[in-house]
């Protein structure tokens, strides 16, 4: 017709509210995977725990990938692990997210061997990366909070969640 | 019973088997020849109660002849005692007998040593890949294995 | 109508969240009843045996420290063990180095067991008991944090002596803790001992027989909850544990429950060590006086140039070592770890087999749960105490 179609829903003031009303609801309630791969889980689990108590920022572990929203991948990723990750993340629903934790997530870390993948992003598209061997969980929440500051910069998220469009992915 | 009583029995028993025996550190070693490893466990298990194997492993010594080594770590949870026995086993075919009949904990240490190495146990009740992919192809903890495996270069940057 | 007995065969794991990492078991079931269980594991074979043939023996204590993640100081304290015995300077390792490494293995004890405690209660569905395990867990780790820079990779001990001493004013605070320890296992006790669902969860679930458990290999609680009385500790003792007085815990009812009491126990044995270590503990040198392995205190590093140059060497080319082999087990909190070292009189190791104690008790699992309910698969894993990173290695 010689119209071509709109890729977002526009920027006029609904439209921009609507998303962020979307981002504020997605922020605030990330939901990752119970996911533990080696020892990087176990500061996960201690974030979670009483003393940095994640569950006060909305965060709360889910055991079924269906229910989760983001995925932290916190351990070694080796090869024969690839394809359980890829399904798991494959089950999760959209829009969905994925932490790398640690050196062994994000690179590989100290272990340089036949056996293990060098870094998750070799598979997954990976929104934060963490350093640490493991991150403190000081480390891990701020990872988060990044995660929340992109999902809250995001735009035409309620455009997409209608089918319009794709979302547009700013910089935080 | 000291380690030498011991291992002087064990001589008297299995004259042809012994090949040597080593002391180092206090810790002794007795190196068989593989043909009899499970009537040589099964006594060192009933006559001297050496009734955990604590440790089966493979050593490659790529480059020597016979290539591979299997070594026991025994130990005798009544006299808290100690012994290591070795056997050798050559690069073509290499096997052994399996000893999980004898102690039921060798079952995963063979499949392991069999993964890892490549070295066959025969009448191992269920001997397959156990760390490794099912489908992996060759035995990483062989000397002539590249650490970081047969299809990455290597990285450059440091020595090791 | 003919009764359909076919039996189904489920996938549990590597995605589960109480397989405690990423352990996955085939089980085939026949109604709730499990016929078989097939554990596989290799999810986390991350090569650190053959990685240890390419790095120095100096450069492998990092990676012990990521073998068996809850309890690092205990696979230090294995290694380093293993190494010194090697060089055969064992005998020469200062006193206070042997008291603080005694101090450091007994509080990752208790670090692992309250990790353990706390996932096999979540497991069984008591949430309360994770909280307040990992509250103690969280007094641990900053102590961790005090001596070696790290909340969980330590990488603490050194051949032939500690990385550093302990840090001002810590002495006091590892005894307040560890004084507090009887108190804090009365409280989880009261939540759990007489608690019926426990009970009826963990009683007369996962048994199995001193004779099948010497005959798979298990060792550590899990072989002394079936009254086998042995510990490495006592029996073998290494680092100067002969010179503490402590009670090897006991039970004779192979089933979970009493493995859990086992455990319990030993927490309180463990905060006796560390409270009679703490007394003994006196000032000393914490390098053993050997220029050619251990590196020289920092203080004569600039002041004289032999040990500039032992310092050198050490650090770029690392130490050698005569050829031979020997190996050399502690007490984890899991069983007896091991490491078979051999020697070729390089820097590096020629082979480094480590015996992991998970490894050796998961192969029982199988055995525990045949022929018992599905549920109990739950409680049977958690009992064991496995950690994935020592498994795969
Ligand atoms: S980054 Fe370090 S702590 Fe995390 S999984 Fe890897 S080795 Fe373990």
């Amino acid at each position: 017709m010689g119209v071509e179609q709109p890729k977002t829903l526009g920027s006029g003031f609904v439209t921009t509210s609507l998303d962020k009303l979307v981002n504020w609801s997605r922020a605030s309630s990330m939901w990752p995977l119970t996911f533990g791969l080696a020892c990087c889980a176990i500061e996960m689990m201690a974030t979670g725990a009483a003393r940095f108590d994640l569950d006060r920022m909305g965060i709360l572990f889910r055991a079924s990938p269906r229910q989760a929203d983001v995925i932290i991948i916190a351990g070694t990723v080796t090869k024969k692990m690839v394809p359980v990750i890829k399904t798991v993340y494959e089950q999760m629903p959209e829009p969905r997210y994925v932490i790398a934790m640690g050196a062994c997530a994000s690179s590989g870390g100290i272990f340089d061997t036949y056996s293990t993948v060098q870094g998750v992003d070799e598979f997954l598209p990976v929104d934060v990366y963490i350093p640490g061997c493991p991150p403190r969980p000081e480390g891990l929440l701020y990872g988060l909070m990044k995660l929340q500051d992109k999902i809250r910069a995001e735009r035409n998220t309620f455009g997409a969640a209608i089918g319009v469009g794709d979302v547009v992915h700013n910089k935080a | 019973m000291s380690d030498q009583v011991i291992v002087e029995k064990l001589k008297e028993k299995f004259s042809s088997e012994v090949l040597n025996i080593v002391e180092f550190r206090g810790e002794t070693t007795v190196t068989v020849k593989k043909e009899q490893i499970v009537d040589i466990c099964t006594f060192m298990r009933d006559d001297f109660g050496y009734n955990l194997l604590c440790d089966l492993c493979g050593v490659d010594y790529l480059g020597k002849a016979p290539r591979f080594m299997v070594v026991y770590n025994l130990y005798n949870i009544t006299t808290k005692q100690r012994i290591r026995i070795k056997a050798p086993v050559e690069e073509q075919d290499a096997n052994i007998d399996t000893v999980s009949t004898v102690w039921g904990t060798a079952n995963w240490h063979e499949r392991e040593c069999w993964d890892l190495l490549g070295i066959k146990f025969n009448n191992h009740p269920d001997l397959r890949r156990i760390l490794m992919p099912a489908d992996w192809e060759g035995h990483p903890l062989r000397k002539d294995y590249p650490l970081q495996g047969p299809d990455r270069e290597p990285y450059k940057g440091r020595l090791s | 109508m003919a009764a359909n007995t076919e039996t189904m065969t489920i996938n549990m794991g590597p995605q589960h969240p109480s397989t405690h990492g990423v352990l996955q078991l085939i089980l085939e079931l026949d109604g709730e009843i499990v016929v078989k269980a097939t554990p596989h594991i290799g999810f986390l074979h991350r090569g650190i045996e053959k990685l240890s043939e390419h790095r120095t023996y100096h450069q492998t204590i990092p990676l012990t420290d990521r073998l068996d993640y809850l309890a690092p100081m205990s696979n230090n304290l294995g290694y380093v063990l293993a190494v010194e015995k090697l060089l055969g300077i064992t005998d020469e390792i200062p006193e206070r180095v042997q008291r603080i490494r005694v101090i450091m293995t007994e509080l990752t004890r208790l670090k692992s067991h309250l990790v353990w405690l706390a996932c096999h209660a979540l497991d069984i569905g008591a949430m309360t008991v994770f909280l307040y395990c990992f509250r103690e867990r969280e007094c641990i780790t900053d102590i961790y944090e005090k001596v070696s820079g790290a909340r969980m990779t330590s990488n603490y001990f050194r051949v032939g002596g500690l990385a550093d001493d302990l840090p001002d004013g810590l002495e006091g605070e590892i005894r307040t803790f560890a004084e507090s320890i009887p108190a804090h296992v009365e409280e989880y006790e009261g939540l759990l001992t007489g608690n019926r669902i426990w009970q009826k969860r963990t009683i007369g679930v996962g048994e199995i027989s001193a004779e099948a458990a010497i005959d798979i290999g298990i060792t550590g609680p899990a072989l002394r909850a079936t009254g086998v009385d042995w510990d490495l500790r006592r029996d073998n003792p290494y680092s100067g544990y002969d010179d503490y007085e402590f009670e090897v815990p006991v039970r004779k009812g192979c089933d979970t429950f009493d493995r859990y009491r086992v455990r319990l126990d030993e927490m309180r044995q463990s905060a006796l060590i560390i409270i009679q270590a703490l007394d003994k503990l006196k000032p000393g040198p914490i390098l053993a006086d050997c220029p050619k392995v251990v590196l020289p205190p920092k203080k004569d590093v600039v002041n004289n140039i032999e040990s500039l140059i032992h310092h050198f060497k050490i650090v770029t080319e690392g130490f050698k070592t005569e050829p031979g082999e020997i190996y050399q087990s502690v007490e984890a909190p899991k069983g007896e770890l091991g490491f078979y070292l051999i020697a070729d009189g390089s820097a590096y190791p020629f082979r480094m087999k480590i015996r992991p104690p998970s490894f050796v008790n998961l192969q029982g699992l199988p055995q525990m749960v045949e022929g018992k309910l599905l549920a109990d698969v739950i409680a049977v894993i958690g009992t064991l105490d496995i950690v994935l990173g020592e498994i795969d290695r």
